[in-house]
């Protein structure tokens, strides 16, 4: 953790670089002028991260405007707008959205859960991290669309397999961040806690839980980019319905504005959901001076 | 292993007898007998690697697994106020101060605590928004609250500046004038050693070498003769020849 002080005054003279016989002595003006280097980022820049995108929009406009871009190849913006606003009145669009948006919640929600039940056996017990971890770490080395054959066979190609395939992928990081945080905690707060006789519950709620949320936090990061992922898989190989359904029959029919569609919708799902487990991040770390304040 | 008893006598707080600790096959407490009456005020000083830490650590009971034997007697209830404040950075002032406090009242008493330290009105306060002094002082209120009969602190101001420092004196002296408990306290600093203690020990060799009663009153003035006497036998016993002329301007 790296706490750098936020730039709320300008600081003048000694500073943690003067010479030492420097002290106390006011620095010429000269240094004054010239303000100190910071090693942050600086400034958070507001809506910093929309800049990016809107530029690659502009750019997008401007091509199809000047009719620098095919539309065969990538349509205009306002083709996409369009097939947006069909897609959304003839009420397709909607239902595969819910189908999509429900196996991603319940893929999540089961990876979720068995991924920190297992970083808990494997977290606080010996006993519990010689059996559980091995297994993980087995699993992890396994790229998930490797599974899919297997899945496929097992479970067929019904809903079942289709959420199982996410909660795997949701599992790994959660898991892995998760445990790292239960494992990495100072050993020293292990300590504390013996000497102002906190019970074992109570170590568990206040030391070890609150001290793993921030690798349990990122687990969940790499979690929902990685559900997505699977969920893309699994709705393109073998769906009837969904988002990737819907882009998998466009790119047959050779609609490639319905393939844009699709796309920044599964762009914005991303998206939104990451930006949720940030909120969350932020609200419940607040405890913590890092770079990102 | 040594036998560790929790159980307080009329007249004497800490006693250890034949309390031996090694390290490696090394003995790093030689059969050190110790006795701290109630309400006293020892401070501890000692070479780097004399063994003060594993003292403390030893009366506090927090060194299973190390080797060692002898007799050791404590009081029921103990504080312990590490260098690093120790406070969990993801619980608040307050949440930190009462932890592990069972039964009602808890929270109040923690924010007598606080208030007493000078920190009324940062219950809610992260603990990294805190300096090192404050934090320091919330260590402090942390082991308070409890009531020790026993405080034992190794080097507890031994990360603060010396502004920061001296003020902690005053707070600490002013805490123990009022609630009186036994207080081991390990130092480097020969001066806080003789602001602080009613006795100091000197370790050497695993034993308890050279103490000193101290009976200046308080306040202590560093430019009082008899505080530099103290403080040039102080050195003396740590092995620093001589009185030394920065030590005798200061
Ligand atoms: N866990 C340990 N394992 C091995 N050796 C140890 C351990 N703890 C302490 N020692 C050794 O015991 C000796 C005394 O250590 P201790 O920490 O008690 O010294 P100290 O008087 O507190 O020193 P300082 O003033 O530097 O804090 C040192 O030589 C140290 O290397
Ligand atoms: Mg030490």
């Amino acid at each position: 953790m790296t706490a750098l002080k936020p730039a709320e005054t300008e600081h003048r003279g000694a500073g943690a670089e003067a010479e030492p016989g420097d002290v106390g002595r006011p620095r010429p003006a000269e240094g004054r002028a010239r303000a100190r280097r910071r090693l942050g980022p600086g400034t958070p820049i507001p809506a910093g991260f929309l800049i990016g995108p809107l530029l690659l929009l502009g750019i997008w406009f401007l091509g199809s405007a000047q009719g620098w871009i095919d539309p065969r190849f990538l349509p205009a913006p306002w083709t996409i707008a369009q097939t947006a606003a069909e897609l959304i009145s003839s009420g397709r669009l909607g239902a595969d959205l819910l189908v999509s948006a429900q196996r991603f919640a319940i893929g999540l929600v089961f990876g979720v859960a068995a991924g920190v039940a297992l970083a808990l056996v494997s977290g606080l017990s010996r006993i519990g991290e010689a059996i559980v971890d091995g297994p993980v770490q087995i699993k992890r080395s396994i790229p998930n669309l490797a599974l899919l054959p297997l899945l496929l066979l097992w479970f067929g190609i019904d809903e079942r397999m289709k959420i199982i395939t996410i909660a795997l992928g949701v599992l790994i990081p959660i898991y892995i961040h998760t445990h790292n945080g239960l494992r990495s905690i100072d050993s020293r707060y292990a300590e504390l806690s013996e000497t102002v006789r906190l019970g074992h519950g109570a170590f568990i709620g206040r030391v070890i839980l609150p001290g793993a949320l921030p690798g349990f936090l990122l687990g969940m990061r790499f979690a929902v980019t990685s559900a997505w992922l699977s969920l893309v898989v699994v709705e393109q190989v073998n769906a009837t319905n969904g988002i990737g359904y819907m882009m998998q029959l466009a790119g047959s029919y050779g609609q490639t504005d319905v393939i844009i569609v699709g796309l920044v919708l599964y762009g914005l799902l991303g998206l939104i959901s990451d930006g949720i487990v940030r909120i969350v991040q932020r609200r419940a770390l607040s405890w913590r001076r890092t770079l990102e304040d | 292993m040594a036998t560790h008893t929790r159980g307080l006598t009329e007249t004497t707080s800490v006693r250890t007898r034949g309390l031996t600790r090694s390290f490696e096959g090394r003995a790093v407490l030689d059969g050190l007998d110790l006795e701290v009456e109630p309400g006293e005020f020892v401070v501890l000083l000692g070479r780097s690697g004399s063994g003060k830490s594993t003292l403390l650590r030893a009366l506090a009971g927090l060194d299973d697994g190390v080797a060692g034997s002898g007799e050791i007697d404590v009081p029921e209830q103990i504080s312990v106020v590490f260098q690093d404040s120790r406070l969990l950075p993801w619980q608040r002032v307050l949440t930190n101060v009462v932890l592990g406090l069972r039964g009602g009242g808890a929270r109040t008493k923690g924010r007598e605590a606080l208030a007493e330290v000078g920190l009324a009105g940062r219950e809610r306060a992260w603990p990294g928004r805190l300096s090192g002094g404050e934090q320091q002082r919330v260590a402090l209120a942390r082991s308070l609250v409890r009531e020790p009969q026993l405080l034992l602190a190794d080097e507890p101001f031994g990360a603060l500046d010396a502004l920061t420092r001296i003020r902690m004196h005053g707070l600490l002296r002013a805490l123990h004038e009022r609630h009186r408990p036994a207080i081991v306290l390990v130092t480097h600093d020969v001066d806080e050693a003789v602001v602080l203690a009613d006795r100091v020990l000197v370790l050497d060799a695993g034993r308890i070498g050279t103490e000193l009663r101290i009976d200046i009153e308080a306040p202590r003035d560093p430019s009082d003769p008899r505080f530099a006497a103290i403080r040039t036998e102080l050195l003396a016993a740590l092995g620093v020849g001589g009185p030394r002329s920065d030590e005798e301007a200061a």
